[in-house]
């Protein structure tokens, strides 16, 4: 690809064809802000916010969209570009509901921050009427304030493109258009997923999780009851982005550490479940594939992608393993094997997640959760809740000193840390369905790289035991949708498939420190995070999830083994057929 | 062999008079005294003279009927068709001077317009398309296929010098020879039908009256540039343009002249109608493409361009329906022919709808470069009521207004474009001293609120902010400041806005505040609307001296706002009045007033 | 249809019809008197003949018209001729068999057919 001479505030320059403005600028450390663009995602010029100055050009151009050609000049800071940007600020504002000090984003808008850096002084400037919407608080996950809202129209790129679902989009026109449903329904009325992937992209306060953690406080400070706390994979490699840490730091020590001056009972670990998960999993992979069942076995600890499947792909649900999400599985031996074990009345217990997720809100409500006849999961709260939590408590995070989970259920292997990546829960699995096919050796192979790594699908076939087993790995849901299709065609066959609902998988979920634009627009933060995820699991002596003890044991005590009854019983659910926009 | 032919106009404006039932009645009275095979009955087209209408043209005489009732048609036939005496009260007043008849074309309205567009609109039935091949139709087609290469067209077209009469004015041969100049295993032809200005009906007109000439010109534009699929996209409000395009497109391909290989040279066209659904804004070129592709239709950043990404990602054209109109005679006449018409910069004709304050509304079609003097007071036979002319807007909300200093401006592209108006579409509404050019500013603003699709920051909030302040002085509310604030909206809107909807909406803002800013002045400091029209800054007054106190005005007052007794002068509370009018207009006495 | 020969033929077809409905005030005016008295004499059979006549000779430019009454009822069906820059031709006493002259030799041959006209009836 040849190159072009171009101007940009004086200065000359040569880049690739093709580069828009945006792109040419970045390459010489010239900042241009955006707001509604999102690289690959979202590229629509529609807010305004990016225009430079071009010679010769009638007017402004959205540098985030204008590909540059040889010889063009601009300028990205000349006053008319920046009295426009103030300007187009000012109008956002005059139909914006301004009440930054009680508003969910204060500290992390992007709105917020570009008035700053652009000097906006009088946020009434273009007073008028406004549009006056209702909250939709309908869906179990999420809250959309629309009066918030700055039509970037990024929520609705995220939901129709990335995850190939388009439950909201922009109705009416002009003035009072706004995003929302066909026909008005609430959220929670249509085949939204609950993935929070449009809540990730939001700029302003206008999408946010439903707070559970009101719920959480309670029971704390209630004597009566124990409150044990999970927390999942990838909650750990970003938790500390909340507390200014560099993303993709580990802060698993301090998690722990915070929770537990929370004042939760008993801090355990989501990847103890996700062990067990394995366990059962691999057993029903290997029983499938011996008793000819229903192939290929398709992963099931993602709600997102669960609802999914029952919405858009129904005759698909045979094929979801009837494994429990390791959340739920956690939950369920909480209620059932730990309060045993310590005599309590799982009536007392109060079940907690911290979860990267939102739809895991939907999932602790769905049928089948109750392996005690009481909830698996109480109370799910995101990584985001939990900083909230944390601040709240006035725990000065970074100072704290690092501590261990509680025993027995927070010994996990690595095998279990990398549910949190794309490819993670297949690699787990398939070291232990490799080591069970190949004699339970010790020696068994341990990394699977093929499945690793951030692309949306993924495949590879390993020969094991004199068989081909092809596996697939896709994550977001619009790779999930190509890949059953092609599944459902025949065009490509399959025996095990993982699908994550979240695109790169759970340290990318809905529930996760948001990260602004600018950076989205820049970094690789999946694999900044990823990279946490396969640095412990490369750091721990185990790193299979057969060899975990507490593993062991919990079946020599209490399940027998894998598949019985009694793990069907607890461990095990069911599924449904939805239909499209009926919940 | 007909020795009569009687044309009724079956255009939007005279069918909503009833000139189908006119029809109906006329073939009915023709066949009772069986006259039916003397005397053709064609429904036509427009023939432009819309304040007349409905209108009847019987030929050979070229007897002008207008304004005929359906009652009115027993008499037309007994008397005219079958005794030869022409119902003289029923004629044109132009066209008939004691006995004598004038010809049609030698009327003040007709006689500077020069149609070429129109050709067929009036003349041809457009529901037969052996008439249109009667008039030459689908030669233009046949000559191009067999005797012209793609690259011939195109030349031909440029140097024409035809530019898009949608209100861009783009040179038609460069936009035809960019498309062409991009290859790709599919193109498209679309033609803008979405004609959304509100006042203009010039592109409905040639749909209603002569649709094939359209699909001609769309073939020669596919075959110039290599496409052979084409949309036309006409707004959902034009029910008899789409009946008769649909009746057309199946006429078309019955001859085999939208199909496959046309003519027998191996060149496939075919064409596909789709509507709008009442959005202004889908009359924008990308967003017309976005809207046809099934999408919400907003509008896309360029470039890439349509010319090398358009419909469906593919290279396109897009034109408008004039514009098309003139390609048939272009390709049979030559460029030469074309180019002798108009101004240097502006070739050919253009065809204006005329409304508002003046008396001969309706369609005219006249060579550029015509003088603003000469369409109204010509060829529109000026403002009636013997009102004084105020200011012409054009380009409807995206133009702007021309004042009477400007009145002898020759009219094209550029001229208009340099006094701060454009020439839009073709609507030309005229304003007389009873225009309040606040107001009118204020009325092309709502249209553009409400038809912003919203997708960008400037237009979906500032567009709505302008209407706000322009609101607040027409209510006597407006500060110094506000002027200062919507001056400067104004250009910021038209920097920083991502289609032309929003670039050109601050137009008619500008324009009448660089003519009219004693008026703005007038409602912000005087608190006072000099025209009369802005109900707030109103007060009816009635004066003593003349009031009779015949107590017609407090008897009609719909708020009891007027008090006297019998043969007393009466008084209006000011603070109890409407101002709804009806008092001013009910005084026999001429004693109230409007201030 | 495959040829430009078939679309020319189509023109031909409909261009006597489509040319009539234009404002030809140029070319030869045939008026033919049908008020009542001109009815009654049989003015319809030679205005029917004399447009059948002058469609099958394909002529240019000639424009039939219908009239009242001419105030010569005696004469009737009367049809008169005016050619621009000629003089006006009066022919009375009119019947098919004379209209389909008239169209032959003075439409197309320019002889004025003094027999039929006014002049040698009032002489």
């Amino acid at each position: 690809m040849a190159n072009v001479n171009i101007k940009i505030n004086g200065k000359d320059v040569s880049v690739p064809e093709g580069s828009t403005i945006l792109e040419a600028a970045r390459l010489i450390n010239i900042k241009i802000p955006t707001l509604c663009y999102l690289k690959g995602i979202n590229e629509i010029g529609a807010c305004r916010i990016c225009v430079t100055e071009v010679k010769g050009a009638r007017s402004l151009v959205t540098s985030c969209v204008f590909p540059v050609r040889e010889g063009m000049e601009i300028i990205t800071n000349s006053s008319r570009v920046i009295e426009s940007r103030k300007k187009t600020l000012q109008l956002l504002l005059s139909d914006h509901d301004k009440k930054c000090l009680s508003c969910i984003r204060s500290g992390s808008c992007e709105l917020q921050d570009l008035c700053n850096e652009y000097g906006v002084d009088d946020e009434n400037y273009y007073a008028g009427s406004t549009n006056k919407y209702e909250l939709d608080y309908s869906a179990p996950h999420m809250v959309r304030d629309n009066n918030k809202c700055i039509l970037c129209r990024r929520c609705v790129a995220m939901c129709e493109k990335v995850q190939g679902i388009g439950v909201i989009g922009a109705n009416e026109r002009g003035f009072t258009t706004h995003i929302s449903s066909a026909f008005e329904m609430g959220l929670g009325s249509t085949s939204c997923v609950s993935c929070g992937q449009c809540i990730n992209v939001c700029p302003t306060g206008a999408l946010y999780e439903q707070d559970s953690s009101a719920g959480v406080i309670e029971a704390i400070a209630d004597p009566t009851k124990v409150v044990i706390v999970q927390t999942a994979p990838a909650v750990r490699a970003a938790l500390g982005e909340e507390f200014g840490y560099p993303i993709g730091t580990n802060v698993e020590g301090k998690m722990v550490s915070a929770l537990r001056k929370i004042g939760f009972d008993k801090v355990f670990d989501t990847n103890f479940a996700a062990d067990l998960t394995i366990m059962e999993e691999s057993n029903e992979f290997l029983e499938r594939v011996n008793n000819k069942g229903v192939l290929p076995l398709i992963t099931s600890c993602s709600p997102g992608w669960i609802k999914y499947c029952e919405h858009y792909f129904p005759d698909m649900t045979e094929n979801l393993s009837s494994c429990k999400s390791p959340q739920q599985m956690f939950g369920a031996i909480v209620k059932t094997y730990y309060a045993e074990k310590l005599k309590l009345d799982p009536k007392n217990i109060v079940s907690v997640s911290i979860m990267p997720c939102t739809a895991k809100k939907f999932e602790i409500g769905r049928d089948d959760q109750a392996a005690s006849g009481y909830a698996d999961v109480d109370y799910s709260l995101t990584t985001r809740e939990c900083a909230r939590l944390i601040k709240k408590y006035g725990i000065d995070f970074n100072s704290l000193a690092d501590e261990e989970y509680d025993n027995p259920l927070g010994t996990s292997s690595g095998a279990a840390v990398i549910f949190g990546a794309s490819g993670g829960v297949m690699e787990a699995a398939l070291r232990t369905a490799v080591w069970k096919l190949t004699g339970e050796t010790d020696d068994s192979p341990i990394d699977f790289t093929e499945v690793r790594g951030m692309e949306g699908i993924k495949s590879a076939t390993y020969n094991v035991a004199g068989m081909d087993i092809k596996v697939a790995v896709a994550s977001g849901l619009n790779n999930a949708k190509t890949l059953l299709e092609k599944v459902k065609s025949g065009e490509e066959t399959y025996h095990f498939i993982e699908i994550m609902g979240c695109p790169g998988g759970c340290i990318n979920g809905g529930g996760q420190p948001r990260v602004h634009a600018d950076i989205l627009n820049s970094e690789n933060v999946r694999i900044l995070r990823a990279k946490a995820l396969y640095s412990e699991d490369a750091a721990n002596e185990m790193r299979k999830s057969h060899d975990n003890p507490s593993i062991k044991k919990l079946y020599e005590e209490f399940l027998e083994k894998p598949g019985s009854h009694k793990a069907h019983e607890i461990l095990h659910t069911t599924y449904i057929k939805r239909k499209i926009n009926e919940n | 062999m007909y020795r009569s032919h009687v044309l009724v106009c079956g255009g939007t404006g005279c069918t909503s008079s009833g000139s189908l039932e006119i029809i109906d009645e006329m073939k009915k009275e023709i066949d009772s005294l069986g006259l039916t095979k003397e005397i053709a009955v064609i429904k036509t087209g427009c023939h432009g003279l819309c304040a007349l209408g409905p209108i009847i043209l019987v030929y050979p005489e070229g007897v002008f009927y207008s304004r005929v009732a359906v009652t009115d048609v027993k008499e037309i036939v007994n008397e005219h068709l079958l005794k030869g005496r022409i119902v003289k009260r029923l004629v044109y007043d132009e066209t008939i001077e004691g006995d004598k008849l004038k010809p049609l074309t030698e009327t003040d309205f007709y006689k500077r317009q020069h149609r070429i567009v129109l050709r067929n609109c009036g003349v041809i039935n457009p529901e037969v398309i052996e008439e249109y091949i009667g008039t030459g139709g689908y030669e233009a087609l046949g000559k191009v296929v067999t005797e012209m290469t793609p690259e011939d067209v195109i030349q031909v077209i440029s140097d024409s010098g035809l530019r898009g009469r949608g209100g861009g004015g783009f040179p038609t041969g460069l936009k035809w020879k960019l498309a062409a100049g991009n290859d790709a295993d599919q193109k498209y032809v679309c033609c803008n039908a979405d004609e959304g200005d509100p006042g203009a009906f010039m592109d409905r007109s040639v749909l209603e009256g002569d649709p094939h000439v359209l699909l001609e010109a769309m073939a020669i534009a596919g075959y110039a540039i290599g496409a052979s699929q084409g949309y036309i996209y006409v707004r959902a409000e034009y029910p008899i343009a789409i009946e008769r395009l649909e009746i057309a497109i199946d006429q078309a391909r019955e001859y085999g002249l939208l199909g496959k290989d046309i003519f027998g040279s191996g060149f496939d066209f075919d064409l596909g109608l789709r509507l709008g659904a009442g959005a202004f804004v889908c009359g924008e070129e990308t967003a017309l493409m976005t809207s046809i592709e099934g999408n919400r239709g907003e509008p896309r950043p360029r470039p890439p361009f349509p010319a090398e990404k358009g419909l469906f990602q593919k290279p396109t054209i897009l034109n408008n329906v004039e514009t098309y109109a003139n390609v048939p005679r272009i390709i049979l006449k030559g460029a030469e022919w074309f180019a002798s018409m108009g101004t240097e910069k502006a070739k050919g004709t253009k065809v204006f709808a005329l409304g508002g304050k003046i008396k001969n509304t309706g369609l005219v079609e006249i060579p550029m470069g015509t003088t603003l003097r000469e369409v109204i007071e010509d060829i529109g036979g000026g403002v009636p009521n013997g009102k004084k002319f105020k200011a012409a807007q054009t380009g409807g909300p995206s133009g702007g207004c021309i004042p009477f200093e400007h009145f002898d401006i020759p009219m094209d592209y550029d001229n208009l474009i340099s006094i701060g108006s454009m020439m839009g579409s073709g609507g030309l509404i005229v304003m007389d001293e009873d225009n309040c050019m606040v107001d009118i500013a204020k009325f092309f603003l709502q249209f553009t609120v409400d038809e912003s699709c919203g997708k960008c920051t400037p237009c979906r909030v500032g567009t709505k902010r302008m209407y706000e302040i322009l609101d607040k002085i027409t209510k006597g509310q407006g500060t110094i400041e506000d002027l200062d604030k919507l001056e400067a909206l104004c250009y910021y809107i038209k920097d920083n806005s991502l289609c032309g909807l929003g670039q050109t909406a601050p137009n008619p803002v500008l324009s009448t505040l660089r003519y009219f800013r004693d008026e703005y002045m007038a409602h912000i400091v005087d608190k006072r609307c000099p025209a009369g029209v802005c109900k707030d800054l109103l007060q009816f007054v009635i004066d003593p001296e003349k009031c009779v106190g015949c107590t017609l005005c407090a008897r009609n007052c719909p708020v009891s706002a007027i008090t006297g007794a019998v043969k007393e002068a009466h008084v209006i509370d000011q603070d109890k009045c409407v101002k709804c009018g009806v008092c001013y207009e009910k005084c026999k006495f001429n004693a109230i007033s409007k201030k | 249809m495959k040829s430009l020969e078939e679309l020319k033929a189509i023109r031909e077809k409909m261009q006597g019809q489509i040319g009539f409905r234009s404002d030809s005030s140029t070319g030869t005016r045939v008026i033919v008197g049908m008020a009542t008295c001109g009815i009654a004499s049989g003015a319809r059979p030679v205005l029917t003949t004399l447009v059948e006549e002058v469609a099958k000779k394909k002529l240019e430019n000639i424009q039939i018209t219908q009239t009242g009454c001419i105030g010569l009822c005696q004469f009737e069906p009367i049809v008169e001729i005016l050619e621009p820059g000629k003089e006006k031709v009066t022919y009375v006493k009119m019947n098919s068999e004379k209209a389909k002259e008239v169209v032959e030799r003075h439409l197309v041959r320019g002889q004025v057919i003094s027999e039929y006209t006014i002049e040698k009836y009032i002489k």
